[in-house]
């Protein structure tokens, strides 16, 4: 499955991309994350409930930040392991380009799932995947602009 | 009424089942159960590299994680294929092993690591789900065409480029003489889809160790529950079969999926004795997609030949078969000795030549489905048929009805001898009920509502009633398929049959009873009908490949002879008469042309009471019987579909659905009819809505029933079914066996009649809105190009 988007982000990239390496502000905008703790410059450990379908599952996995070219674009990979839910694993491509003050984020993601997400909830799985990335993207952007994040 | 043979007697059993009082396995409840939770792979291949469970083991109620180094550490035997089938150059197939609990590999997802034992079924799954399993992925083929290709992932290291075996049957160089020689040739490529089997209850196990007497007890959802002890006794070395009782109580549908020994039932087993505690496991819906063994999944390329006059002149048939991660029970025969055989149809082909290759895969075994190789088999013939008929610009009723095998025994080119048949007459009564004289008329209305209206043929034959022990023993087969009986009659006259074949679902309780009540003319309520249980029956090979009728009915007709016969002593010296005068009928014992008779219950008792027998004779009145079928028995129907395409939406209603079947002696038509209705569907079922999905890294798509289409009423017409009687000459009732006809018959009937109406023969099942709808977009842009 694959997802690619943009958004406009009302603050300069250097700003944006001190967000995108903060453990508390990707804690705070990534759906249904408890725990998000840095274990290197690089990797984290996270805890992330989920709901995809009739599947809910907390996923316990491993985020590595690679290809790093600050400020402007990385690699940010993960992989979950739900239990007898399964697992999911994916990445993403985020790049920032300034646009005057602003900043564009771009990102081109790529996700997996397996075990019983894969054969109970592959049909909702795109519609998922949109949902969260959105969410994750409207937090995000929220942190800006002080905005209460849409549902 | 009668209820003897022939009769539609209403079922004896139907009264527990409609009211919820059926026993089945889950409702078996020992002292001291406890519940097994299995822990199965997410992924489709990856080496196991450690299960951490103590996190499980540290929850209140486990009782036991078990894994599979401790169960082939206990001596557990791996699961095997019963079937040897040898390669055309000579070597034995190559089996990989297969332990009920992996222990180094993965090789599907929802193969089995470990199993948590606890004292609730809540509790087993929720401490399965802290088990900690350690997984190094690895590369996946999860089609049989990725599978085949060189440098593909190598799944068991005993099968090189993970082929099984390269089989053959039939002529190869007289099939391509054949070929040579035709004036037209019709070519195909087919994909024959794969299948969940779906039965309504879910596979279950109750197992239960006796310490004291070191004895085994398995309830559990089998066809076969002796075939079953056998195996576990003799290759899983789970028990010794005097310590092993096997019970199938009452069964809610199998189709195949119940035939087979499964990891599940052995490591239930083996955790009673390691627990020392009753140990229940039942599937779920979920669980079942990934673990009852599924059905089909070919993919064939064929030729067929034909001359001047529309006669068939060769046949040449490759096949790639799909046998999944392992070989299960009967996996081996079902792409090989249940298809190619079948490969001549209803036709008289002198030139047939079939090659299969089966292939591992990281997916579920593969292995029977209703049916069993003989669908694979008919939808190849029969949609090679109907496509050479419109090539050749013939009516496809034509064209069978020329090549028709007309006399009886019949020596096919591929081993079979058929028994008997009428094939002009089924395809004549079809034809007229289906009114296909009508058909025009039908077809340019539908048009003026905007449909596409199509008309499909599927006159097939199927070998049914496995097997000759000795012809089985020589294609390979590890068992003889023969079925035994024994007729019990008490003092009072009341009968007990016990058989080998299984019930589950077919209405055994009330057939077997009609064929008692035919021979003796006693009420079907005063016989009861005693199978799966290994503790009362001596021995049997259960029921699948429609063999109950054909060969567990035979076993009873002869053990009912033995008791006829002395019957017929006890009478003549109690009645001072030439036993050659007794006549048995209506529940009494005659004399022929006097009034001198004993009621039925009267030589039972004289039978025990044993005051008066003939010199010599032992008192009782008990017989048993073994039948070993002399040949296979040979079903054969015409079955014609109509169909109405929605061209806007490739939407396909089946309008109506014609079975013209010839199953010999029929003993109950209702149950019959029923069967025919079940199979149908399923055969709809295949061509319209099923498929099991699995993306390439070996992740099933589909399995649940929002995503798994089954067939339902409303995708189905009111069928029109009708009889026409061959007896089969190999079996002493005439029986031939109803079980699987509709689910072998029905798939190409329904795509004959899509791509009838749609214009276009390019199309794979299921034939789903979508795929019909692209199927006419297609067939309308190449009629363009032209």
């Amino acid at each position: 499955m694959d997802l690619t988007g943009e958004y406009r982000i009302a603050a300069p990239r250097e700003v944006v991309w001190a967000a995108l390496n903060d453990a508390e502000v990707l804690k705070a905008c990534i759906p249904g994350c408890t725990e998000l703790v840095k274990t290197s410059d690089t990797t984290m450990e996270a805890k992330v409930a989920l709901k995809i379908g009739p599947v809910k599952a907390k996923f316990s996995g491993a985020v590595e930040l690679q290809d790093i070219e600050a400020p402007q674009s990385y690699t940010i990979q993960g992989e979950g392991n739900g239990g007898v839910a399964g697992f999911a694993k994916g990445s993403a491509d985020v790049l920032l380009t300034e646009d005057g003050e602003e900043t564009i984020l771009a990102f081109s993601s790529h996700a997996k799932v397996g075990g019983k997400l894969a054969q109970i909830g592959s049909r909702l799985i795109n519609s998922t995947a949109k949902k969260l990335a959105n969410k994750f993207f409207d937090s995000f952007h929220a942190q800006f602009n002080d905005e209460v994040p849409p549902d | 009424m009668s209820s003897g043979i022939g009769a539609s007697v209403k079922r004896k059993e139907d009264k527990r089942f409609t009211t919820g009082k059926g026993k089945y396995t889950d409702d078996v409840r020992n002292d001291n159960q406890a519940y097994a939770a299995f822990v199965r792979s997410p992924h489709a291949h990856a080496r196991v590299k450690g299960i951490d469970t103590s996190a499980a083991m540290a929850m209140d109620g486990v009782i036991d994680v078990l894994n599979g180094q401790q169960l082939t550490g206990d001596g557990i035997g791996n699961i095997i294929c019963g079937w040897a089938i040898t390669s055309k150059d000579g070597s034995p197939m190559n089996m990989g092993a297969w332990s009920a609990l992996a222990t180094e590999k993965v090789r599907y997802v929802g193969d089995a690591v470990a199993v948590v034992i606890a004292e609730t079924q809540a509790l087993a799954r929720i401490a399965a789900e802290a088990v900690d399993v350690d997984y190094e992925e690895l590369p996946v083929a999860a089609s049989v065409l990725t599978s085949m290709k060189d440098g593909a992932p190598q799944i068991h290291e005993n099968a090189p480029g993970n082929q099984i075996y390269d089989w053959e049957l039939g002529d190869e160089a007289a099939a391509d003489a054949g070929l040579a020689s035709a004036t037209h040739i019709t070519s195909l490529d087919l994909t024959n889809n794969r299948l969940s089997p779906n039965p309504m209850e879910p596979r279950s196990a109750v197992a239960k160790y006796d310490d004291a007497e070191d004895h085994y007890t398995l309830y559990t959802t089998s066809q076969n529950p002796h075939v079953a002890r056998l195996v576990l006794s003799a290759f899983y070395n789970v028990a010794p079969e005097h310590k092993l009782r096997v019970i199938a109580p009452d069964v809610g549908g199998g189709f195949g999926a119940k035939i087979y020994i499964y990891p599940e039932e052995i490591t239930c087993l083996w955790a009673s004795m390691k627990t020392n505690r009753s140990v229940k496991w039942t599937s779920d819906r979920s669980e079942a997609f990934i673990t009852d063994a599924h059905g089909r999944d070919h993919v064939t390329s064929a030729k067929m030949g034909f001359d001047d006059a529309g006669k068939i002149v060769g046949f040449k048939v490759d096949t790639i078969a799909n046998i999944g991660a392992y070989m299960s029970l009967f996996s081996s025969s079902v792409p090989t000795y249940l298809y190619a055989p079948l490969l001549s149809g209803q036709y008289n082909i002198q030139n047939i030549h079939c090659n299969v290759r089966t292939y591992y895969t990281n997916t579920v075994p593969v292995d029977a489905y209703r049916g069993a190789g003989r669908p694979e088999a008919t939808y190849l013939v029969e949609r090679m048929m109907e496509t050479a008929a419109r090539e050749m610009g013939m009516d496809p009723a034509e064209l069978r009805r020329r090549n028709f095998i007309q006399e009886f025994p019949h020596q096919t080119p591929v081993l079979m001898q058929y028994d008997a048949g009428d094939f002009p007459k089924i395809l004549e009564m079809a034809q007229e009920t289906a009114d296909v004289a009508g058909f025009p008329a039908r077809r340019a209305e539908a048009e003026a509502r905007g449909k596409l209206r199509g008309i499909g043929y599927s006159t097939f034959i199927e070998a049914c009633g496995l097997a000759p022990s000795k012809a089985a023993g020589s294609l390979g087969a590890g068992v003889g398929l023969w079925e035994s009986a024994e007729v019990r009659v008490n003092p009072v006259g009341s009968i007990e049959i016990l058989t080998g074949s299984h019930s589950h679902g077919q209405g055994h309780e009330t057939t077997f009873a009609q064929v008692v009540a035919d021979r003796f003319g006693v009420p079907i309520e005063n016989v009861q009908i005693v199978h799966g249980d290994t503790d009362k029956v001596q021995f049997g090979m259960g029921t699948y490949g429609s063999r109950s009728g054909p060969v567990g009915m035979s076993a009873v007709a002869k053990a009912l002879d033995k008791v006829e016969a002395k019957v017929r002593k006890i009478a003549a010296h109690a009645l001072e008469a030439s036993e050659d005068d007794i006549v048995i009928e209506g529940g009494e014992v005659k004399v022929a042309g006097t009034d001198k008779s004993m009621a039925w219950h009267e030589v039972g008792l004289a039978a025990y009471i044993a005051h008066n027998l003939p010199e010599g004779m032992e008192p009782g009145l008990k017989e048993s019987a073994f039948f070993d079928p002399v040949n296979f028995s040979f079903p054969s129907g015409a079955f014609i579909c109509e169909v109405e395409v929605d061209p806007d939406t490739g939407t396909t209603e089946i309008v109506q659905f014609t079975s013209a079947d010839d199953f010999g002696t029929i003993i109950n038509p209702m149950i019959v009819e029923g069967q025919v209705h079940g199979g149908v569907t399923q055969g709809i079922g295949q061509a319209l809505l099923e498929q099991v999905v699995y993306d390439e890294d070996g992740q099933l798509l589909n399995g649940s029933y929002m995503d798994y289409t089954m067939p339902r009423a409303a995708d189905v017409p009111s069928f029109h079914v009708q009889h026409h009687e061959t007896p089969s000459p190999n079996n002493p009732l005439g029986v031939k066996g109803c079980g699987e006809a509709g689910a072998i018959g029905s798939p190409p009937a329904v795509i004959n009649a899509i791509t009838d109406a749609i214009g276009t023969n390019d199309l794979a099942m299921p034939a789903t809105p979508q795929a019909v709808w692209r199927a006419i977009q297609a067939g309308a842009k190449s009629v363009a190009a032209e």
